[in-house]
């Protein structure tokens, strides 16, 4: 399967280190031609472009660029969200490790078409080597003209710094990371106020994805009618999804979005080695479904995964083949929720801890049938009473487990009888 | 030795001078205190803290709710490498827990604990984003991937010589 790429265009094809490699290539093309246009007039692309986030939320980013462009500040701010924290996912890591240029390019066209001045790139702590690729790069298009002042010789102004990340996965939730970049503990707010109207600093804030800023230029040099030529009616444009688990080709590739996801498992990702079966596969990250092997006929975009009782997400693909315990993988889930909750908001606290205690039980052979329930209600309780999307997210493993391996709970309530 | 911190064997002007660099920019926290971190036996004892907060004007308090919150900081020293394994569910379904008991059983250590020498402080960590090429494992800010039992051995091995930088 011949991959598609638009996010990927430029990856492997410049050294990171050279501004006027990229800039060979047609970089800051797609910002030049921003600065000739109206503000309003790149928003209306956007929107028209069908772009939408890939961080995991799919939100329009048209939509989103309107708010804080129609928000009256003297200060506003464009934030990267590069705190790719989702168990399963590596592909922001890939795309800025060898394409930082296009997505500070990105962020100047997010930047002129909102009025910001400023940026900021909140880098996870577990990406430290790419701190010297980004703040290179930054400097570079400094020195050449492409940030700073009066960017090709227009009124328009913007730098960006790199913050880093302390290993918190819940700053991936926008408010937190927002907290975090104003040196406080990653807890997330309390919304509304939205980050458009009030975000870093309480000043309107665009908060973005490496991924989808970097879907940004080609946009602008392009149009919204060819992007909207890739993938499918609601869900324009492509997807880098990462291959994980037990894959014989793991990695990052991308495709349109709408391609099959038994397609993406068994021809780009080579199937399970070792002639081993797959058991299931965990479709949008850690926090997102786990389905089973007579699921995998899905079309990957965000629509149809919900439709099947999948998760589109950041286009995260785990696969794990029958030599797992699939109980094993809810625990190794649910740890890692509660060590990531940030305790702020009781549903979330409490409600990972305790989902952990149960899912052991079972696994130990003390559950019984009324645990099911109690396992179903409480993930419900969570996914509707958690102040963020950690603990709105958290309990999928759970309750897509409970759907989609039945069995797999009764027969080790079974076994404990015996 | 006025400028030493007595808990932390560092020189107090060292961690004065990091933390001024960036005075009044508290979204340079995260920085100062990774900065200081780094040749404060890895770890951001209460003398030290004290120190930043001296400087900065941040009270101690909030910077041990900071560092607190956030999982790449310590309170109690810890060895020279820090030696983060994940065990992630991308991890742990290729062999994560093989890979860290080898390096347990090697060290002699638990996570959590460090090497008698003071040179590996060995601690489990969540998702490091190396999923396509798990499992894998931090030592302080460089990566090593698609380790097996022995690999991650000869890797600790490497360090113990001083052949690693």
């Amino acid at each position: 399967m011949q991959e598609t790429r638009i996010v990927l265009r430029n990856v492997g094809k410049y050294n990171p280190a050279s501004v006027g490699e990229f800039r060979a290539l047609g970089g800051y093309s797609g910002l030049q031609k921003a600065l000739s246009l109206d503000p309003a007039a790149i928003i209306e692309e956007v929107k028209a472009s069908g772009l939408r986030g890939r961080g995991g939320a799919a939100f329009p980013t048209g939509t989103k660029w309107s708010f804080v462009y129609g928000t009256a500040a003297d200060q506003k701010y464009i934030v990267c969200n590069a705190d790719e924290g989702e168990p399963a996912t590596n592909k922001d890591r890939v795309i800025m490790a060898g394409d930082p240029h296009s997505l500070i390019e990105g962020m100047a066209i997010a930047g002129y078409a909102v009025g910001a001045s400023e940026g900021y790139i909140y880098l996870r702590f577990e990406y430290p080597y790419i701190m010297p690729v980004l703040e290179s790069a930054i400097n570079d298009a400094r020195n050449a003209g492409f940030l700073g002042k009066h960017i090709f010789g227009s009124d328009f102004s913007f730098d960006i710094k790199v913050v880093s990340g302390g290993g918190a996965y819940v700053c991936g939730e926008e408010t937190a990371l927002l907290e975090s970049i104003e040196g406080k503990r990653g807890e997330p707010r309390y919304k509304p106020p939205y980050p458009g109207v009030s975000g870093l600093y309480g000043k309107p804030t665009v908060i973005n994805n490496v991924e989808t800023l970097v879907n940004v230029p080609v946009i602008i040099n392009n149009g919204a009618a060819w992007y909207r030529s890739f993938g499918v009616e609601d869900c324009s444009g492509t997807k880098v999804f990462t291959l994980s688990g037990n894959l014989v080709n793991r990695g990052v590739y991308e495709f349109p979005k709408g391609v099959n996801l038994r397609d993406l498992i068994f021809e780009v990702g080579g199937g399970c080695p070792n002639g081993r079966k797959l058991l299931g596969v965990q479709t949008g990250g850690g926090s997102g479904s786990i389905i089973n092997g007579d699921m995998l006929d899905i079309s990957m975009d965000v629509e149809s995964c919900e439709a099947a009782g999948a998760t589109f997400g950041a286009g995260d693909i785990m696969v794990f083949d029958d030599s797992n315990d699939v109980l094993e993988i809810v625990e190794n889930l649910m740890e890692f929720f509660a060590h990531e909750s940030c305790g702020k908001c009781t549903p979330c606290r409490e409600g990972n801890y305790r989902l952990l205690q149960l899912i052991r039980k079972i696994r130990k052979g003390s559950g019984t049938m009324a645990d099911l329930d109690t396992l179903q209600e409480l993930s419900e309780t969570m996914m509707d009473c958690s102040l963020c999307g950690l603990g709105q997210a958290s309990p999928t493993p759970v309750v897509s487990t409970l759907k989609n391996f039945r069995n797999v709970y009764l027969e080790a309530i079974e076994r404990g009888r015996n | 030795m006025q400028n030493q911190c007595s808990a932390s064997s560092v020189d107090s002007t060292q961690i004065a001078a990091i933390a001024a660099r960036y005075k009044n920019e508290s979204d340079q926290l995260m920085r100062i205190l990774f900065d200081v971190q780094k040749i404060a036996s890895n770890a951001i004892p209460r003398d030290v803290a004290a120190v930043v907060s001296g400087v900065t004007g941040i009270p101690e308090a909030n910077i041990y709710s900071f560092i607190t919150f956030y999982a790449m900081f310590s309170t109690k020293p810890r060895g020279k490498y820090v030696v983060r394994m994940c065990k992630s569910a991308p991890c742990h379904v290729v062999g994560a827990a093989e890979v860290a008991a080898a390096i347990g059983d090697f060290l002699g250590i638990a996570p959590g604990q460090t090497t008698s020498d003071g040179l590996f402080t060995l601690e489990f960590c969540e998702c490091i984003g190396l999923c396509d090429t798990s499992p894998a494992i931090m030592v302080n800010d460089s990566v090593y991937t698609d380790l097996t039992p022995q690999s991650a051995v000869d890797l600790m091995q490497a360090y113990q010589r001083g052949g690693v930088k």
